[in-house]
């Protein structure tokens, strides 16, 4: 039986860790994206900065490479006023032999706060959580082809910026479905706030078919996957997390799977363009569209730093 | 329970005449969310003042956040006006510690530098835990730390106070 308490939230079921999507309350959901709206309004004041994380220390451990995702939690940590410690683990001490929990035990020694955690093993940032000190908060940067769930929150505030209203939407995520961990966090999460039609777009190496499972209408034909659809979430595709011939070639990939005007048209006029960030042109997207007017792609930017700054003072709030 | 009766509305024609008085030619409203925010909006009609007054909200500049927590409200912070160089009249429905106060005037130098912060309130109930004191308060009540009193507005519009116990 899994009668074992969702090890994100404390007893009053407030989010204490943010390492998966899965199990949240749609209400918890909602006060994550309301209070990233207040925040978004940080960003057009003189002084960019309020104080609610003044005198923490958030330090960024990315075992694995990110530019945008470690460089969104920085500023979001630096505009809560904390302090932020960027550590690239990945040429540091893991090279020189030292386990995750002992990395760890050292930087909780330091006196952190708060570690955002990017690894490319599924679940450490769960065996962080649950061998760092209790007024510590972990955050799930990415971990493996598990979870990203701030990408995941981002996309939903998206969504909910230009749609209002989860339980009338048809959403197609097209791409490389197995290798993404932001699809995973999306489909958890728009199951959780009610989507009706979750569809995911790709080819039978990329989207397979026990994705049904989690709840969505599995799609090997792109005008298919994107007929009338309201929201388009178009995935990159991971060439370095994939093995061997997963596909003939990024050509033949754009040619089924590319979102291009014509395809685009194909969805409903008003469907906006999501993409999780870096774009392949010419891969997975036309530029076209890329740019077009019903891309929102920069908003998703935007918006995931109010995101994250919400998540990161929400936990902070809260205690263990 | 406490016996005290607050007639809201009478306190807010008396809170009329005190601003009126505290205007300048170029102040501009801003009510602290969520009571002294319906305050500001209906005394800037009944004032005739141009334009809109500000909403202003301390949930961003709290000293108790380490143990309350964030708040889940959207009740973010609107000033539609530039605030360098106005001199701005914060309206609250009940001043007691001061902290709210404190706050939100860092939470207004947030977004500029006014000329001057002036304060006025519908209630003052005592219990001061800053040095902060308002320029106007249209009634002082004596009450007891574990009695919450609050501001509230019917469907017409109208104020009314709640007391209860925390």
């Amino acid at each position: 039986m899994l009668s074992k308490r969702n090890p994100q939230l404390n007893k009053h079921g407030e989010l204490v860790h943010l390492l998966s999507i899965e199990g949240l309350p749609r209400p918890l959901i909602h006060q994550i994206l309301d209070t990233a709206g207040t925040f978004l309004s940080v960003n057009d004041r003189e002084v960019k900065k309020v104080p609610l994380l003044r005198g923490k220390s958030v330090f960024n451990l990315f075992f694995e490479n990110s530019t945008r995702t470690r460089t969104t939690f920085e500023i979001a940590a630096k505009r809560l006023s904390a302090d932020v410690i960027n550590l690239d683990i990945a040429r540091s001490s893991t090279a020189k032999g030292e386990t995750l929990l002992d990395t760890v035990a050292n930087l909780s020694a330091m006196h952190a706060d708060m570690f955002v955690v990017r690894h490319s093993e599924s679940g450490a940032p769960y065996l962080i959580a649950q061998h760092c000190a209790p007024h510590v908060h972990v955050v799930n940067a990415g971990d493996g082809r598990h979870a990203h769930p701030t990408q995941g929150l981002l996309d939903m505030y998206t969504i909910r910026h230009f749609k209002k209203d989860f339980t009338k939407l048809t959403v197609a995520i097209v791409g490389d479905i197995v290798h993404s961990r932001v699809a995973r966090s999306d489909i958890h999460a728009l199951n959780i706030l009610g989507v009706p039609e979750i569809r995911a777009v790709g080819p039978k190496t990329l989207v397979p078919g026990d994705l049904r499972e989690m709840g969505v209408r599995v799609c090997h034909d792109m005008a298919e996957g994107i007929r009338d659809a309201d929201v388009i979430i178009m995935l990159r595709l991971q060439n370095e997390r994939m093995s061997g011939a997963m596909l003939p070639s990024a050509g033949e990939f754009f040619k089924h799977f590319g979102l291009t005007p014509e395809k685009l048209a194909l969805a409903k006029p008003d469907a906006i363009v999501m993409h999780p960030g870096p774009i392949n042109r010419g891969v997975e997207i036309a530029s076209d569209v890329a740019d077009g007017k019903q891309s929102v792609i920069l908003p998703q930017v935007t918006f995931g730093i109010a995101v994250r700054m919400a998540v990161m003072s929400i936990l902070a709030g809260n205690e263990a | 329970m406490s016996t005290l009766h607050l007639d809201a509305e009478a306190l807010y024609a008396e809170l009329l005449k005190g601003v009126r008085r505290l205007l300048q030619p170029d102040t501009a409203l801003v009510g602290i969310w969520s009571g002294g925010a319906w305050l500001a909006e209906r005394l800037q009609k009944d004032l005739q003042l141009a334009g809109s007054h500000g909403v202003i909200s301390s949930s961003l500049h709290r000293d108790d956040f380490g143990s309350r927590g964030m708040s889940a409200s959207a009740d973010h912070t609107k000033l539609p006006f530039d605030v360098n160089g106005r001199p701005i009249l914060l309206i609250d429905d009940v001043l007691f510690t001061g902290r709210t106060t404190r706050a939100v005037i860092n939470e207004l130098f947030d977004f500029g530098r006014p000329s001057s912060v002036t304060l006025a309130v519908l209630v003052d109930r005592g219990g001061r835990e800053l040095p902060i004191e308002p320029a106007f308060s249209a009634a002082r009540v004596s009450l007891a730390a574990s009695q919450n009193l609050q501001l509230a507005k019917d469907e017409a519009g109208r104020f009314s106070f709640d007391i209860q116990a925390r």
